[in-house]
């Protein structure tokens, strides 16, 4: 689904000097399977997923991105979206005077028109949207108001997975959607996200604790550390990492 | 579309016998001498056939108006203008520029395709031959009375059966001259008086043509009213003049759409529109201005410097202006509320768009003198592009203004890092029992935001489409319907290339 070869990045500022935060990362999620990547601050773990998105504000400098065997290094974000990339993001943004529900049906139909399909009908669209609500614990009057705007941590977490699952991703990151989360509240999200994985989808999910992957129970964990994935093994090495913490990986970086 | 535009064709083979209002396609230009002088006034007085007094009032104006100076208090810039090296009065000649619509430039018509209008009324407002006349006589679905105006002189009028039923009068005001110069006689100038400023004054002097509207007492005006304004004559100033008298009890919703061809020559407007509404009246009057605002280096384009102001003289009485203004290459507008009647309500929804090297300067006026009024004003400013503009607004509550209400909120978003938005509120009280409250901002629209809209599949000018939209939401929610789809789409038409 997702692979990452020696891939490079940093951020792209006027001066040369800009430092690397990507320094080659190697990553191959197949379809199905559940990812993790855990890590320090300041490893590069929220860059890669920028990165992954097409984020204008880092610069590639080596390496590709390839989704579901095409090269995506220089697809625009909304390219990257209709072929089924959905990044569930750490800070969610708000947009004010744009209810959640007609957001979202712009976008769905802006990848369908993408992918040249037909716009969704308003009546499919809203029993999709009163289905995924539902699933979730988000109420009507949430539906109606302006994107994220108001809403607390945990909400806009919830509106995230909400997002997701209207849009049906193919490979959906997790960007520390755990963060902010109180312990219901992380339940709530990581039933939703559980009840969307499926033999077709991928998930990539991106945490600095293992408590949300107790939930989610990833097929592989990847520790990275200063730009690099330096360490993949199954579920127990994020049990591991909760135990030992990342120093061990700290040092042998630098 | 080929089967839309078949219909089209089918429809003026059919209606083009029964167009009831005398216009024909060949009637000649006829120019009012270059230059203004007492002569101009006098051509155009007797051009239209108006009584005496009405050549005095317009010869006054002129007087006086030769004793005035151009206002410079506005932030705005521009070359001198040269007031003699224009026409002042253009009836229409042959006014089509297109003899079907396969002639009409591609992207015009995209331009066209997404506002959403329909092609029958692109056909009208780009001048395809006899398109006036199929359009005027085909609006039988829509319940909107169009006054179509070319150039100077009103050519279509529909509806006027249905509303003359109701006792409503709505007709261009040079036929209103004729017709009821008692009311015109009462009401013109009454608002705006003859030397309220230089272009106002200018305008009472040549004004060409216009719309008058009178809603008699208790009646509700039964379908929207409609004017689409066009300038179409190089160098012709546009001169028009709008009176709208709501009755007591009344109630009329005006929609004046604008829009007009490229030009290449800076296009004076100066135009004045008149509301009066008497006791318990109302009056919403909802603008969308698309006019030509210059190419990208800021050459030609419309100078709009516009006077507009309701007199709500009645009792409870209330005027609502609702603006989207993203044409023109210099706006100077102002639309005001004499809050007059005890109870009475102003309120004024603007949106002002501007990219390029557009300059607007607009805002209004909430002049509150009679007790317990009530005024309203939300502004969103949206600037792009190496554009500048300004909001410009007073509220005075003067000493009688017992219990007078304000709410003022400003915002504007700039895109991009060469356009500017400046804030310039007045406030005047003069009472102490009244509340007044002022809300302003300024942001960017932000990468993030952005960013997080193309994550989920909109492309960039979608998605500054829809950031602007929800930005202007609160305006674009007071525009009746019949505008708020094609004022949603103007913002994002307006904007395009206005990002990265």
């Amino acid at each position: 689904m997702l692979k990452i070869t020696d891939l490079r990045a940093r951020l792209d500022a006027e001066d040369d000097a800009a430092i690397e935060i990507l320094k080659g990362v190697n990553l191959d999620i197949p379809a199905g399977e559940v990812h993790a990547i855990m890590g320090p601050n300041g490893c590069g773990k929220s860059t890669l997923s920028y990165v992954a998105a097409g984020h204008d504000g880092y610069e590639v400098t080596g390496g590709s991105i390839a989704f579901e065997g095409e090269d995506i290094t220089e697809a625009e974000p909304e390219e990257r979206a209709a072929k089924g990339l959905f990044l569930s993001f750490q800070y969610p943004v708000e947009i004010p005077g744009v209810p959640t529900l007609t957001f979202l049906k712009e976008a769905a139909n802006a990848q369908r028109k993408a992918r040249g399909e037909g716009p969704i009908s308003a009546p499919e669209f809203m029993k999709l949207a009163r289905e995924n609500a539902a699933k979730l614990g988000i109420s009507n009057d949430m539906l109606k108001r302006p994107v994220n705007v108001g809403f607390s941590g945990g909400e806009k977490k919830r509106m995230e997975i909400f997002q997701a699952m209207m849009l049906a991703p193919k490979l959906l990151i997790l960007d520390e959607t755990d963060s902010g989360l109180d312990i219901d509240a992380l339940r709530i999200v990581a039933d939703g996200v559980n009840a969307m994985r499926a033999p077709d989808r991928s998930m990539l999910v991106i945490t600095h604790y293992q408590r949300l992957l107790q939930y989610l129970k990833p097929d592989v964990v990847h520790v990275m550390s200063a730009g690099r994935i330096v360490e993949s093994g199954g579920p127990e090495l994020a049990e591991q990492l909760e135990a030992e913490g990342y120093d061990k990986y700290a040092t042998e970086a630098a | 579309m080929p089967a839309v535009k078949e219909t089209i064709e089918d429809v003026k083979q059919l209606e083009s016998d029964k167009y009831k209002y005398g216009f024909t396609t060949e009637i000649e230009q006829e120019f009012a001498p270059k230059g203004l002088n007492e002569d101009t006034v006098r051509f155009i007085s007797a051009k239209k056939n108006e009584p005496e007094w009405m050549l005095e009032w317009r010869l006054d104006a002129f007087r006086r108006w030769q004793q005035m100076e151009e206002p410079n208090w506005a932030k705005v810039g521009y070359p001198p203008i040269d007031y003699q090296d224009a026409y002042y009065y253009a009836a229409p000649k042959n006014a089509a520029k297109y003899k079907s619509l396969d002639e009409v430039p591609k992207e015009l018509l995209e331009t066209y395709e997404k506002l959403g209008i329909p092609l029958r009324e692109a056909e009208v407002l780009l001048g395809v031959e006899g398109a006036a006349e199929t359009a005027a006589a085909a609006r039988e679905t829509p319940k909107v009375a169009v006054d179509a105006v070319f150039d100077s002189v009103s050519v279509a009028t529909t509806f006027k059966k249905e509303l003359e039923k109701a006792g409503v009068i709505f007709m261009s005001i040079s036929e209103a001259l004729q017709e009821h110069p008692e009311l015109i006689r009462k009401y013109l100038g009454s608002v705006v008086p003859v030397s309220d400023n230089f272009f106002a004054t200018l305008n009472a002097a040549v004004f060409s043509d216009g719309s008058f509207v009178y809603v008699p007492k208790g009646v509700r005006c039964p379908m929207e009213l409609s004017t689409y304004f066009r300038m179409n004559a190089q160098g012709t100033g546009q001169f028009e003049r709008t009176l709208i008298i709501a009755d007591e009890g009344a109630y009329v919703s005006y929609l004046e759409g604008c829009t007009a061809p490229m030009r290449d020559e800076n296009q004076l407007h100066a135009a004045v529109v008149e509301l009066v509404a008497m006791d318990d009246a109302e009056i919403k009057y909802s603008t969308v201005q698309n006019w030509w605002p210059g190419d990208a280096d800021g050459k030609g384009g419309v100078y709009n410097f516009v006077t507009k102001r309701a007199d709500c003289r009645g009792r409870n009485s209330k005027v609502s202006w609702t603006q989207v203004e993203t044409g023109s290459a210099i706006t100077w507008k102002y639309p005001s509320c004499i809050l007059r009647g005890d109870g009475s309500q102003g309120e004024f929804y603007s949106i002002a768009v501007s990219n390029g090297r557009q300059q607007a300067d607009t805002g209004t006026k909430m002049i509150h003198l009679g007790k317990n009024t009530r005024s309203r004003i939300i502004a969103k400013g949206i600037a792009a592009g190496r554009s500048d503009q300004t909001y410009r607004g007073l509220v005075s509550i003067h000493a009688k203004a017992d219990g007078a209400r304000n709410f003022t909120q400003c915002d504007s978003l700039l895109i991009g890092d060469q356009c500017g938005a400046h804030t310039v509120p007045y406030i005047e009280a003069k009472n102490p029992r009244a509340t007044l409250e002022h809300e302003a901002t300024t942001s960017k629209l932000s990468d993030d935001q952005l960013f997080y809209a193309r994550q989920r599949g909109l492309d960039e000018e979608a998605a500054v489409a829809l950031l602007v939209n929800g930005f202007c939401r609160d305006v674009l929610q007071e525009l009746p319907m019949e505008f708020a789809v094609e004022a949603q789409k103007l913002l994002a038409v307006s904007l395009e290339g206005s990002v990265g």
